[in-house]
Parts: structure tokens; C-alpha cells; sequence
């Protein structure tokens, strides 16, 4: 019988922690497909984030670094300055980890033109701590910090990453996804991959930006949070291409 | 062999290129803004790696990549600039990196100011990061010392899994010394097998990490982290005495204030008064027994516990020795070095001569 679909060799047989609906999974399997279809899973090195997916140094089969919050730029910046020529370097990072409290060393990474990929999974909340605020939460939508709803006044609009490292000239590839559907699926797969591309030909720092559900602290079903996703996040993450200047080196 | 005239900064970054270290991650900060200087131009020469960070706390977070890739990695700060660190120390000892930290101490706290001081020893010594953690520490007294244990250090990190911290002083940093490359003492490294290199399909995945989220593990973990630092107690003690025998006054002193001290030695010496001089090298492990011994010899009337910070490592001194003999302290925090007059003058009060 033929073998018609598998899980990727990116990832390790360690069952996934994360909730019914949430993004998470998919998102991991892209980037491990990814990996794969590059041939490069023995030759890379990924760093995982503080906040729900603090695991996935567990998920991925390459090697892994787990980073204090926000520091992922950073130390994947000092794997990819020591490490043999045609290594691979990833950071996998959600919006607090990134947005926040990371915004630095994100930032600083782009400006140096660091050549490594950043993942960043944007639910628009806190989700390991329990769907506090996050820099990402839309105007007007509630979390446990902001129970009335985020109000403008008091906490401002919502950060927009791709279109803040998209000025940075180091930044030569950002593109914002989503996975609610096959398409956008497909789409977001492309994305990844061409950004693991330009990493490889040493063109400069590369994100890609997924926007995700996150049904438990959403306090909605997948289904609804999908439908949320859709017609909240995206009139204000718009989806697309926001950066490709790659000079390929 | 040749002495070399050598700044303690730039002795110190050359040490380290000597040991093999080509990566460096810092910022800059007055009174050690030297060491990444000379390794900005020296690094590149030997096919390594200088890179300036936005932050301490990215520079120290670029170390714990590095050293998780199983090279030799070194970043250098002064006080505040060591205090942004902290967060990165207690992950790097947590997953076991190895790696170097120099800090060329000023005065504290705060901004403090950027003359030499000792203020940074209970967060050099107790750690200013979360959890149960060591991190051993060398507190040279010149320049050949910096120079020789940057050297060391280096090589106690690879052996331990440990980041290892060289406290130097803003005197030690910023005067020239002759220096002598001589070889320091040859030690058995281990390998690496743990590094991140890529797994080459070849392996199960190596994780650099300090999470251990369930209680038991995390337990188990501290527990094999405390058996490292007991053995670290029991084999890199090092310390100093001069002139201890038969002495009425024992100085304890290390790094730039020791040498005030050995001066002081010799105008009380000139009166007829014998003192000697108990300097720890490692102020983590902290030499208790042999200080103990020290402070027991019958000729012994006093310890004076001499500091450029209100009180720090007197109460390692007060550990040591149990009560066994009376301990005074001399300390001038802020950037001010006491003359070796004034230590002398205040050691004979203390012991009421």
C-alpha cells in the first residue's frame, strides 16, 4: 500500500501539549515539513520561546536551544555567528515573547541582518499564563488583564511586527499567514519555505508572521475562533507580503 | 621570559584569544570598554567573532547560544552592566554552558560611579539570578593574574559545564602592568557531546535547556547541580598568604585592596608591628577551612577584614571563623581607595595598639 501522508522526520514521536484548536500544531508541522523537504533537519538548530510553545525544543528532531523570554533573537544570533557555513538557524517565538518583552532583541536581529528565520505566532494573547493581555490584543477584545476589553487609551493600538521589521533594511523577507483554511494553509507552507530559502542563500534576516487561534483563552470553540480570526484579525493584521528586497549572496 | 607592558583590559582580551576563545559578545560600559575594543580588531584577525550587542542582556543570551554550540565564548561588563546578566547567568548555569564573564567592579549602587570597587561580591559570590546556582569566581590582584586567570577560567568552564566569573576592579582594569605568557597549568578537558552542532542524522537531538517542568525531574536536576559545586569546593579553592606567621594583625583582603594591604603590612612592620595577609583568590569557592587555620595561629590577636565596599565578604569572613577570634573591618565604597597609611592607622585601633 502507498504511504499518502506521514509525519514529518522535523518532528520527534513526543505527543503535543497543546490545546483542541489551537494553532500551534500546525504550525510546527509546516515548519518541520519544511526542514524536510530542505534536507537540512541534521544541520539545524532551532531556539524555542517561553509561553505555550516553550516545548518545542521536545517537538523538533534537530537540535534545540530553550531561550529566556524574549531572548530568542539573541541566541540564535549566537549559534548562527559560531556555527559552521550552511547551518540552519530558526527561532520560533509567540507575541508576548516577541512583541513584548522581546522587542529588542527581534528588532536588533533584523537591524544587523542576522541570518536566521523567525517564526512568530501571533494569537493576539498571553496564552501559558492564562489569556492575559499581549501587545497584539485588538482594541476593544477582552483577556484577564484587560477584562473590559483593551482600551486605547490606556494601553494604545496594537504593535504590527511585519510591518515594523519590514522598514528595517536587514529584514529582506516578512510575510504574515494564517492557517484557517486549505489555501491559506498551502500559502503559509510557500512562505516558510521561501524564507528558509533566502536564510540559505545568506540573503539576510527573514519572518514570517502566522496569525493563530487560540480557542481556550479566546473562551470560544476552534470553529469559532477561526471564524474570529478571520473577521477581526485580519482587517488589522491584513495578510501578505510586506517585505522581499533578498539580494541573494 | 619577556615581560610585556600590558593594560589590564587589554591583557585581559588577549588572555582570552590565547585560550582559544574567538567569540565575544558584550557592550560597551566604562571601566571595561577595553576588552571588547581590542577584541573588535583581534577576533576578526583569527577567523572568530566580535559582535557588539544591542544590550547586556542580549550579549549574555548570544553567549548562551554560543557556548550551547560547544565553543569557547567570553562577554565582559562592569557592575550594572553585570547586573543586566544576571538572567542570563542563572539559564547558562541551569542548562550547564560553559563559558567566561569578566567584571571590572565600580562603584554601586545603582549608576554609582565608574572608579574601582568591591561592591559586587555577595551578586558575584551568592548569585543576582533566580534559583539554587554557583558560578565559580577568580579574583586576580594584577595584571599577570587577570591575564592568567582568564586562562584558567576558561578551562574550569569546560570541565565543569560552568560559566566561570573573572572579578577584576576598575584598578585592575585600567592600570599597565609587565605580564609574562607563560603557560598556566595543562588540565584534562572533557568533550562536548552535548553541543548543538547539528545532529548530522546521526544522533537523537541535543537540547540546551533549563526547564524541567515537572517537580521531581527539577529536583533531581538540582540536586546532580549541587553535587558539581561541592566538587568545585572541594578541587578550585585557591588563596593566598603572606606573611603569616608569627603576625599579630591578619589582613583579609583580595584583588586591588590586598595590595593596599601588603603596603600597610610593611608601614606596620616599620613600627614593630607583625601583619599578614589572608587573600582569596576564589571568592566563590571561598577558602573557609584555610582561613580558619590561618586565623588560629596564637600570634594572631585580630582579623581585619579589609574591603572597597561597606562589608561584603565578611560575612564568609564571619563564617570561617565561628567567633574564634575578633574580626574588624575597614571598607571605603563610592570609588575611593584608602591609602595604605589609613589601613594601617585603622588595623592598630582594631586591635588597640
Amino acid at each position: 500500500m502507498a504511504i499518502v501522508y506521514q509525519k514529518s522526520k522535523g518532528l520527534t514521536d513526543k505527543e503535543l501539549h497543546y490545546c483542541p484548536g489551537c494553532t500551534h500544531g500546525i504550525a510546527h508541522k509546516l515548519v518541520a515539513e519544511t526542514l524536510e523537504e530542505l534536507g537540512v533537519i541534521g544541520t539545524t538548530v532551532g531556539v524555542a520561546p517561553v509561553g505555550c510553545s516553550v516545548f518545542a525544543y521536545d517537538y523538533f528532531s534537530c537540535d534545540m536551544h530553550e531561550a529566556a523570554h524574549g531572548r530568542a533573537p539573541a541566541v540564535a544570533t549566537g549559534i548562527k555567528r559560531v556555527s559552521p557555513p550552511g547551518t540552519t538557524v530558526f527561532t520560533y517565538q509567540g507575541d508576548g515573547d516577541l512583541a513584548a518583552i522581546g522587542t529588542a532583541e527581534i528588532v536588533h536581529a533584523a537591524m544587523r541582518g542576522e541570518k536566521f528565520t523567525t517564526i512568530f505566532i501571533n494569537n493576539a494573547i498571553y496564552g501559558m499564563t492564562g489569556g492575559q493581555m499581549a501587545p497584539t490584543t485588538l482594541v476593544g477584545q477582552k483577556a484577564t488583564t484587560c477584562p473590559l476589553g483593551r482600551s486605547k487609551e490606556h494601553y494604545g493600538s496594537p504593535i504590527r511586527m511585519c510591518e515594523l521589521l519590514s522598514t528595517i533594511d536587514g529584514c529582506v523577507y516578512a510575510e504574515r499567514v494564517c492557517v484557517t483554511d486549505i489555501p491559506n494553509l498551502n500559502n503559509a507552507k510557500k512562505a516558510i519555505k521561501k524564507a528558509f530559502e533566502l536564510q540559505q542563500k545568506n540573503a539576510g534576516f527573514t519572518f514570517v508572521e502566522i496569525l493563530a487561534a487560540c480557542p481556550t483563552n479566546w473562551g470560544k470553540t476552534p470553529i469559532k475562533s477561526v471564524e474570529w480570526l478571520k473577521e477581526n484579525m485580519i482587517p488589522y493584521y491584513p495578510l501578505g507580503v510586506y517585505k522581499d528586497t533578498a539580494e541573494v549572496k | 621570559m619577556e615581560k610585556e607592558l600590558w593594560k589590564g583590559n587589554e591583557a585581559i582580551a588577549e588572555a582570552a584569544i590565547r585560550a582559544g576563545c574567538k567569540y565575544f559578545f558584550g557592550y560597551p560600559i566604562t571601566p571595561q570598554t577595553e576588552v571588547p575594543e581590542y577584541l573588535s580588531l583581534h577576533l576578526p584577525e583569527i577567523g572568530g567573532c566580535f559582535l557588539q550587542a544591542e544590550s547586556e542582556v542580549a550579549a549574555i543570551n548570544m553567549v548562551y547560544g554560543a557556548g550551547g554550540c560547544g565553543v569557547r565564548v567570553m562577554t565582559s561588563s562592569s557592575s550594572p552592566g553585570i547586573s543586566l546578566k544576571q538572567e542570563g547567568i542563572t539559564y547558562l548555569c541551569g542548562a550547564e554552558v560553559p563559558c567566561v564573564i569578566i567584571n571590572v567592579m565600580r562603584g554601586g549602587p545603582g549608576l554609582g560611579t565608574i572608579q574601582p570597587a568591591q561592591g559586587d561580591y555577595f551578586q558575584a559570590t551568592r548569585g543576582g539570578g533566580n534559583g539554587d546556582y554557583r558560578t565559580p569566581v577568580l579574583a586576580p590582584a594584577n595584571v599577570q593574574e587577570a591575564a592568567d586567570f582568564v586562562r584558567m577560567a576558561f578551562d574550569i568552564a569546560d570541565i565543569y559545564r560552568n560559566p566561570v566569573m573573572v572579578l577584576a576592579d576598575g584598578m585592575i582594569g585600567q592600570m599597565m602592568e609587565a605580564v609574562e605568557w607563560h603557560d598556566i597549568e595543562k588540565r584534562e578537558l572533557p568533550a562536548k557531546p552535548w553541543a548543538t552542532t547539528g545532529t548530522q542524522n546521526k544522533r537523537e537531538h541535543n537540547v540546551i535547556n533549563s526547564l524541567y517542568i515537572q517537580p521531581e525531574p527539577c529536583a533531581e536536576h538540582n540536586e546532580k547541580l549541587d553535587k558539581k559545586y561541592k566538587l568545585i569546593e572541594e578541587k578550585e579553592v585557591r588563596f593566598e598568604e603572606v606573611d603569616t606567621d608569627d603576625c599579630e594583625i591578619l589582613f583579609v583582603a583580595y584583588g586591588t585592596m590586598s595590595r593596599v594591604c601588603r603596603a600597610a603590612m610593611k608601614l606596620l612592620n616599620d613600627e614593630g608591628i607583625k601583619a599578614g595577609l589572608f587573600r582569596p583568590v576564589t571568592v566563590w569557592p571561598f577558602p573557609y577551612a584555610q582561613l580558619r587555620n590561618a586565623a588560629e595561629r596564637k600570634s594572631v590577636k585580630g582579623i581585619v577584614d579589609v574591603e572597597l565596599s561597606m562589608g561584603q565578604m565578611i560575612d564568609d569572613v564571619k563564617i570561617a571563623l565561628e567567633g574564634c577570634k575578633p574580626i574588624s573591618f575597614i571598607g571605603r565604597a563610592g570609588g575611593i581607595v584608602p591609602t595604605p597609611r589609613e589601613v594601617a592607622d585603622a588595623a592598630k585601633k582594631a586591635i588597640g595598639r
